[in-house]
C-alpha cells in the first residue's frame, strides 16, 4: 500500500525534523513530570481509567443528570445525532440572533463536523483564536496534531502566513496575532468552545488551555456555545482532581494548564461577566456505535492529550496528514474505523505498545487494533495465505521441507519479498539449519 | 542458546516437531489460524519442564495470547507475568486435571537470571555493544534489566546505551510488508540512535528486530553488525 501523504511526509527532511523534534519535546516534558511522581502517576492513571470506564458503562444516567443541571443553571442542551444537526443548529442560531462574526477556541470536535465550512458557507465569518489553529486556518489547512495543530510549521512559514515582517521573532508574531484577535473577540456575537470535561453533578463545562483565548471566547461574546462529544461527561466535580493532573502532564509536561475554566450557564444576577445565553451541543455523530461495542468502548475514554501521538514511532514518521480523519496517531487509528471507511488503518502499526504505555486513561490501543484487524475485510489471497501458514505450521514434516529456501543463492524478488527488499537487504542465511546441526551433534 | 544453557548445566531437549508460536496470524487479524498453530505448540511441548524461547515477542504471544487460544477480543488483559503457566487454561477447558503440569515458558535472558540465577555465563567478546529493547519484551514482559546484566558480565564487552533504546525498530511483522517504506524509515531513525553510541554491534533478544536492523544497516553500507544475545553469551 502506498499513500501520497505518507510518501510526502517521508520524503520531506525538514518536515521529518519538525515532527520528530516537536513530539520529542512534548514526550520529554511528560517524562520529567512523571518522574517526579512515578508511583502516584500510575495510580492516577488507574483511577482515571476506572472513572472513565464506569462513566461509559452508565453514560445514559450521567448525561441526563448533566442536562438537568445545565438547564437548572439557565443553559440549553442540544442533542445532535449527526455533525450536520450540530452545525445546522449553530448556523440557525447565528442567523436568528443576527450574528455575522464568531470566535472559536480550539475544538477538535468542531473540526470533526467541519463547522467552519458550514458557517463560512452561510456567510458567517469564523475566526480561530488558538494561535496554532489561527495559523492553520489562515493557511487553509487542518490540525496536524491533536494539541499542537501547527506543529509542522516553521517560524518562517508562520511569518509568511501572518504576513509579518521578515525575521520576526516568535514573540513578535504572537503579539501580531494577539492584536488582530483581540478586535475579533470584542466584535463577535457568538463564542464557540469545545469542552475537555462535562461535569454531570454541576452542569459545568471545563475547558483547559494555555492562551486565555477559550476564556475570552466564552465570556466576551453575548452567546457561548460549547460543542462536545457526549463521551466528555464525568460524574463529579471532584473527579477533575484526577483528570486535570494526568491531562496537563501527559499533554505538554505541565503540572497544570495555564487556564482551567469552569463555565456553567449564562451570567446570573450580580455576576460581573459571562454570556447572556449558553448552549451545550452534545454530539453523537457515530459515538453510539463505539459505545455499543463492549470490547472497544474504552476508545471513548480518550481525553485528547496527544501523548500517544508524541510517543508513536509511526506518527512521528508519517505525520498528521497521512491519517484519513481529523484524529491522527494511535487514538485516531482506533476511532476512525468506526466513523469512516478506512479498513487499512489498524494495520498501519508495528504494535509496539508505546501508546498504551503512556495513555493517561489506559486505553489498551494495541489490543483494540488487533480486534479491528480481526474485523477488517480481508482479500481472498491473504485468507488463503494465512490458512496455508497455519497448515504448514501444524505439519512439521512439510515445514522442514521449506529449508530448501535457505540454499537458494538469490530469492525471487516478488510479492511481499519485493516490498521488503525495497527498504532492506535480506540477512545471510546459514548453510545448515539448526535442525541439521543438532542432528549431527547427537 | 543451546550451548549457553548446556554450559549452565541444563539438559536440552530439542523437539523437532516445533514450528511457530502463531503470532504472524494473530497479529494480522486471524486468531483462528493462530489458535491452531498455538495448539500445535502446546502439543509439541507437552511434558517439558521449561520451554526457553530465544524471543521476547514469541514468549509474550505464548503467555498472553497463545495459551488462551481465543479470539483477540476474548483474551483477558492478563498481568504481564513471566511466571504465567502456559496452557493452564487450555487444560482446564478440556476438563482433564490429571494432565501433567504444563511447561513454564521463559524468554532466554530471564530464564538465565530468574530461574538459573546466573548473571555471568563466562562469555567473552571484545566489542562495543548497544542493546535494543524489543517492544514486546519491554512492554509486555517488562524485560529491561536481565539482558543488560548478562551483557555487563561479558569480558571485553563494553555496553553503550543509546538514547532511543526503547523505540521500535519498525519491524512489526506483516506491518513491514504492508507499509515497507514507513517500516524502513522507522529503522533508519533507530539506526541513527545506534550510530550515535559509537557501538560496533547492536544486540537484542529478538531475531525479528535484528533481521530488520541488519537489513537496513546492510542497505546503508554500515559496518555495524547485529547479534542475538545468545550469540554474545556463547562467545569465548
Amino acid at each position: 500500500m502506498k499513500f501520497v501523504q505518507i510518501q510526502e511526509a517521508l520524503g520531506d527532511a525538514r518536515l521529518q525534523n519538525a515532527i520528530y523534534s516537536a513530539t520529542a519535546r512534548m514526550a520529554e516534558g511528560r517524562r520529567i513530570r512523571v518522574a517526579e511522581m512515578p508511583d502516584e502517576f500510575q495510580e492516577l492513571r488507574q483511577r482515571a481509567h476506572d472513572i472513565k470506564q464506569h462513566t461509559l458503562d452508565h453514560i445514559d444516567e450521567y448525561l441526563e443528570e448533566l442536562e438537568r443541571n445545565v438547564v437548572a443553571r439557565g443553559g440549553h442542551v442540544i442533542w445532535a445525532n449527526t455533525g450536520k444537526e450540530a452545525s445546522d443548529f449553530i448556523v440557525d442560531l447565528a442567523r436568528q440572533r443576527g450574528v455575522n462574526l464568531i470566535v472559536k477556541s480550539k475544538s477538535m470536535t468542531s473540526e470533526e463536523i467541519h463547522l467552519n465550512d458550514a458557517l463560512e458557507s452561510n456567510g458567517i465569518e469564523t475566526v480561530e483564536t488558538d494561535l496554532g489553529e489561527y495559523i492553520i486556518q489562515l493557511a487553509h489547512e487542518k490540525p496536524y496534531h491533536i494539541i499542537a495543530p501547527a506543529l509542522h510549521k516553521t517560524i518562517g512559514q508562520v511569518t509568511e502566513i501572518l504576513q509579518a515582517p521578515a525575521d520576526s521573532t516568535a514573540e513578535q508574531l504572537t503579539a501580531l496575532a494577539r492584536a488582530k484577535l483581540r478586535e475579533k473577540f470584542l466584535q463577535a456575537g457568538i463564542g464557540i468552545t469545545g469542552a475537555n470535561f462535562l461535569i454531570a453533578d454541576s452542569g459545568a463545562v471545563v475547558v483547559v488551555e494555555n492562551e486565555g483565548n477559550a476564556r475570552l471566547s466564552s465570556s466576551a461574546p453575548r452567546i457561548h456555545i460549547a460543542l462536545a462529544g457526549f463521551e466528555k461527561v464525568i460524574p463529579r466535580a471532584q473527579d477533575l482532581e484526577v483528570f486535570l493532573r494526568v491531562l496537563a502532564r501527559s499533554a505538554t509536561g505541565q503540572k497544570l494548564s495555564v487556564y482551567t475554566s469552569f463555565l456553567a450557564g449564562p451570567r446570573r444576577e450580580g455576576e460581573p461577566d459571562g454570556p447572556d445565553e449558553f448552549y451545550l451541543v452534545l454530539l453523537d455523530n457515530g459515538r453510539s456505535r463505539v459505545l455499543a461495542d463492549r470490547n472497544k468502548r474504552h476508545s471513548l475514554a480518550c481525553i485528547r492529550c496527544g501523548a500517544c501521538l508524541n510517543h508513536c514511532p509511526v506518527y512521528r514518521k508519517i505525520g498528521g496528514y497521512s491519517y484519513p480523519w481529523v484524529y491522527s496517531g494511535p487514538i485516531g487509528k482506533i476511532l476512525t474505523p468506526h466513523f469512516i471507511d478506512a479498513p487499512w488503518l489498524p494495520f498501519a502499526s508495528s504494535l509496539c505498545g508505546a501508546c498504551a504505555e503512556v495513555c493517561p486513561v489506559k486505553i489498551d490501543i494495541p489490543k483494540i487494533l488487533l480486534e479491528l484487524r480481526e474485523e477488517a475485510p480481508k482479500s481472498r489471497a491473504e485468507k488463503l495465505a494465512m490458512r496455508m501458514f497455519a497448515w504448514v505450521m501444524t505439519h512439521p514434516r512439510i515445514y522442514e521441507k521449506f529449508s530448501w529456501v535457505r540454499r537458494m543463492k538469490k530469492l525471487p524478488a516478488a510479492g511481499p519479498l519485493k516490498a521488503w527488499l525495497e527498504q532492506r537487504d535480506l540477512p545471510d542465511l546459514p548453510q545448515r539449519s539448526f535442525r541439521e546441526q543438532w542432528r549431527d551433534r547427537r | 542458546m543451546a550451548e549457553v544453557l548446556e554450559r549452565a548445566g541444563c539438559e536440552i531437549d530439542f523437539r523437532p516437531d516445533q514450528t511457530c508460536c502463531g503470532q504472524p496470524a494473530f497479529n494480522s487479524g486471524y486468531p483462528e489460524e493462530a489458535r491452531r498453530v498455538a495448539d500445535h505448540f502446546a502439543r509439541v511441548f507437552d511434558g517439558a519442564e521449561y520451554v526457553v524461547v530465544p524471543s521476547g515477542s514469541c514468549t509474550s504471544m505464548l503467555l498472553h495470547h497463545g495459551g488462551a487460544g481465543s479470539r483477540a477480543g476474548e483474551v483477558a488483559a492478563m498481568p504481564p507475568s513471566r511466571l504465567s503457566v502456559y496452557g493452564a487454561e487450555a487444560g482446564n477447558a478440556a476438563g482433564s486435571p490429571a494432565r501433567p503440569p504444563a511447561p513454564r515458558i521463559f524468554e532466554f535472558s530471564t530464564f538465565l537470571t530468574d530461574v538459573l540465577k546466573i548473571d555471568d555465563v563466562g562469555a567473552s567478546l571484545d566489542r562495543v555493544v548497544t542493546y535494543h529493547d524489543s517492544c514486546h519484551a519491554l512492554r509486555e514482559l517488562k524485560i529491561k534489566d536481565a539482558p543488560r546484566r548478562l551483557l555487563s558480565k561479558v569480558r571485553g564487552l563494553r555496553l553503550a546505551e543509546m538514547d532511543a533504546a526503547e523505540e521500535c525498530c519498525g519491524f512489526g511483522g506483516t506491518f513491514s510488508v504492508k507499509f515497507p517504506d514507513v517500516s524502513g524509515a522507522m529503522a533508519r531513525t533507530k539506526i541513527e540512535s545506534i550510530e550515535r553510541t559509537g557501538a560496533d554491534t547492536v544486540v537484542s533478544i529478538d531475531s525479528s528486530c535484528l533481521m530488520q536492523l541488519q537489513g537496513v544497516l546492510s542497505r546503508a553500507g554500515s559496518k555495524i553488525r547485529t547479534m542475538h544475545l545468545a550469540e554474545v553469551l556463547a562467545s569465548r
